[in-house]
């Protein structure tokens, strides 16, 4: 550690890491748009400036090393009036929705006005008159919107190895937009949101349009069903201010009552079915020769960027459908048949922490005839604008259970959450389906934590199986590039598009960081801790379903239902 | 914003596939800073650059797309259009700054409905705006499939394109 002079305090540095970090340790804010944690920094709006005595010019505290002794000034009258220079610049060509804004209440842009005192427009430029691209089923861009801090086009690119995005034109005439300022849904954006989480104004949000929904609740004759994600409860609360990694299931539960859904499910028993027919074909891979390495098909992101990028691959994904399509195709066939309610007069709504998934949901191969097996996904962030809107105060409702059958999950289901969950509730069950016996210790602590790339070895019976777990696209890519390249000892991979898995996914509340991945993260390790049932073979109700309706995994009704297959893309890529 | 806009203009197929493989074949290694030659000796044979040859040229190098797009958007010399009949040329230099060259560029866009880059549907003009062509004591200067027309007036503008116009009917019929 060194020691630098700030505003006249001793504070500590690590040598070599960039100014701005040590001030966030010490407690002192200095405002930040194009700064990410974890990716270099590019210096490229200067909000972050701050006097460093002896430098001719303020400098950006994201991209200046620190040195011993160094005499920084993050507040002085100079500093402050030259980010509010840079800001009230910003501003210059701002549309000023704020009212109709999605991001009206979470724009970091917003904030900085509110904290920099702007309270007249000093400059006036002329307003950019561009587009609005809605042709993406998942995200809405407005340029108009955009200050070309340049994180979505890092995101897409760094973390997603994507690409779809960049800067077009320069000088004045900049923006960010695909090739050929192109619609993103001809673009090869996979609809992850990963980059609506990081840009700081409303010219990235969601497709949101839940009218269909309220207007089927209104409805008497329509049977109401929503299924929530795993994730969507470890993250739901920080809308609400509970502080990140509480689980919230039960309030959650209770607070979709009231906004008037018939039956409340949770995504974790599909994921546990997922399970069942995933660890299935796995087992039936290795046993005839099949395919491998099997790739996991959870992720829809992740299905398209293979569909691609890499379409000599598509016979190594999974045939399974995700668990949000597996529940919404068995509400509509088993539950319907069970309940003798017609499935055209069922309405099926999923919460998911994810962008993709309203791509997936209105995918070709996941409507039987003319009946989708999910009519409507909303993210985290709309559910929690719903309830606000619907008057219900969150933190005075009681906590309640979830709807039988789809209610009961076991903890491995809900480990989906998370970049190494999908993984592990495999390999619990795959042990148990080749050697009849549960594991002695259930926790594969080898795929858990946020790395990038975790690999394994474990010893399902006489067999080793070498398994990969990878979250973010970028690092997808290294791996089927060593795959491309010949690698050959990996039997099974799971893939989760987000860093981080589903707790970090696009549909998640914004402005959060690494910390609140982590107590995400840990809430989830922390309920397969505290459960009875953890394994997904274990799960009464799956049990009841394949007894009553499926037969076994991979039986000719889980093919109807519950499996699907992929085709290769074209995009502009 | 506009002018960075490829759209399938009048011409917008390259005049052969063979001849951008060829281009192609002159930069043998996929190295990234080939990027600005092989856009400018694409532009050079097809006589700008279409939107399949930036697709192929990106996979050509292995980059995306729209990192190719946007290199070749930050550069004025390229064009995603192809030229049409007549390519017109304002000056806006500082001679021709200093005696009006804006208010004549608002004229010829009017008059044509294009932005500069772009090329009208018809296919008989394509607009492009030059720095200084040299001729400072003919000022405000603009030129017109090669001819140039000197002190030229905004509502003088129209005049001229109409002599084109009609040069280009009168070569149709
Ligand atoms: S992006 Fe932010 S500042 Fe701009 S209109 Fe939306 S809320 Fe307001
Ligand atoms: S949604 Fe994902 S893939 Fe699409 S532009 Fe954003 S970061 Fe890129
Ligand atoms: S869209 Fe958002 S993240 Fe992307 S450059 Fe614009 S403001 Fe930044
Ligand atoms: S945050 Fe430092 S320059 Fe943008």
């Amino acid at each position: 550690m060194i020691q630098i002079q700030v505003n006249n305090k001793t504070i500590e540095a690590k040598p070599g890491e960039m100014l701005l970090g040590a001030l966030r340790r010490a407690g002192i804010q200095v405002p930040t748009l194009c700064n990410m944690e974890e990716l270099l920094p590019t210096g490229a709006c200067r909000m972050c400036v701050v006097e460093v005595e002896g430098a001719p010019a303020l400098v950006p505290s994201c991209a200046f090393p620190v040195r011993e002794g160094m005499k920084v000034k993050t507040h002085s009258q100079r500093a402050v009036r030259a980010r509010k220079t840079i800001l009230e610049l910003l501003l210059a060509n701002h549309p000023d929705d704020c009212l109709y804004c999605p991001r009206n209440g979470s724009c970091e842009l917003q904030s900085l006005a509110e904290n920099l005192g702007v309270r007249q427009r000093r400059y006036t430029g002329l307003k950019s008159q561009h587009k609005i691209d809605t042709s993406s089923p998942s995200l809405v861009r407005d340029p108009d919107k955009c200050i070309l801090c340049g994180k979505c086009v890092r995101v897409c690119e760094e973390v997603q190895g994507v690409a779809c995005l960049d800067f077009i034109g320069r000088g004045s005439q900049t923006t960010v937009g695909t090739a050929f300022n192109q619609g993103l849904n001809v673009s090869s954006c996979v609809a992850c949101g990963q980059c609506i989480r990081v840009c700081p104004t409303g010219a990235l949000s969601e497709q949101s349009h839940f009218r269909a929904m309220l207007n089927a609740i209104d409805d008497p004759e329509m049977t109401v069903c929503v299924q929530v994600a795993p994730a969507v409860s470890v993250t739901l609360g920080e809308e609400f201010g509970i502080k990140p990694g509480a689980d919230i299931a039960g309030l959650l539960n209770a607070a979709l009552r009231r906004l008037g859904f018939d039956y409340v499910f949770d995504t974790g028993f599909s994921a546990d079915l997922t399970i069942m027919e995933e660890g299935s074909e796995l087992v039936h891979r290795l046993q005839n020769g099949g395919r491998l390495p099997m790739l996991t098909s959870c992720s829809p992101g992740w299905i398209k960027f293979v569909e691609q990028f890499y379409p000599e691959m598509i016979p190594n994904l999974s045939t399974c459908k995700s668990p949000q399509q597996m529940l919404g195709a068995v509400v509509k066939g088993y539950f319907a048949e069970r309940q003798k309610i017609d499935p055209a007069k069922i309405f099926t709504v999923s919460v998911m922490p994810c962008t993709a998934k309203k791509f997936e949901a209105g995918r070709a191969e996941m409507v039987r005839g003319d009946m989708a097996d999910i009519d409507l996904v909303l993210t985290t962030r709309e559910l929690a604008r719903i309830i606000r809107m619907r008057g219900i105060d969150f933190n005075a409702l009681e906590a309640e259970t979830a709807d039988t059958p789809f209610g009961e999950r076991s903890s491995a289901g809900k480990l989906f959450g998370a970049t190494g969950g999908v993984m592990e509730a495999a390999i619990r069950s795959a042990h148990f389906l080749v050697t009849g016996k549960e594991m002695e210790n259930l926790k594969v602590q080898p795929v858990r934590g946020l790395e990038g790339i975790k690999t394994a070895t474990v010893k399902v019976g006489e067999v080793e199986l070498n398994v990969a777990v990878v979250s973010g696209l970028a690092n997808a890519r290294k791996l089927l590039e060593e795959i491309r390249a010949g690698r050959k000892d990996l039997h099974f991979i799971e893939v989760m598009t987000c860093p981080g898995g589903c707790i970090n996914g696009g549909g998640q509340p914004i402005g959060t960081d690494l910390e609140a991945v982590k107590a995400r993260m840990q809430a989830l390790y922390r309920i397969d801790r505290e459960e009875g049932v953890r394994v997904s073979h274990a799960n009464p109700s799956v049990q009841r379903l394949y007894s009553e309706w499926l037969g076994k995994p991979m039986s000719d009704v889980s093919h109807k239902y519950l499996h699907t297959h992929y085709h290769a893309r074209e995009v502009l890529k | 914003m506009s002018q960075t806009t490829a759209s399938a203009g009048p011409g917008a197929t390259p005049g052969s596939d063979d001849k951008l493989a060829h281009v192609l074949a002159t930069f043998p290694e996929a190295k990234r800073e080939y990027l600005i030659p092989i856009l400018q000796a694409v532009q050079e044979s097809q006589g700008f650059l279409s939107r399949e040859a930036i697709v192929r040229i990106a996979g050509h190098l292995g980059l995306p797309a729209s990192k190719v797009f946007g290199v070749a958007t930050f550069y004025n010399q390229f064009r995603f259009q192809s030229q049409g009949r007549f390519n017109v040329q304002v000056c806006r230099g500082t001679a021709c700054h200093v005696k009006g060259s804006a208010a004549v560029l608002n004229a010829v866009k009017r008059g044509l409905k294009v932005e500069p880059g772009q090329t009208t549907r018809d296919g008989v003009f394509s607009l492009e705006v030059v720095a200084c062509i040299g001729a400072c004591g003919l000022a405000p200067v603009i030129t017109a499939g090669g001819d140039f027309h000197a002190a030229v007036q905004p509502d003088k503008v129209n005049r001229i394109l109409q002599s084109y116009r009609k040069r280009a009917a009168d070569d149709a019929a």
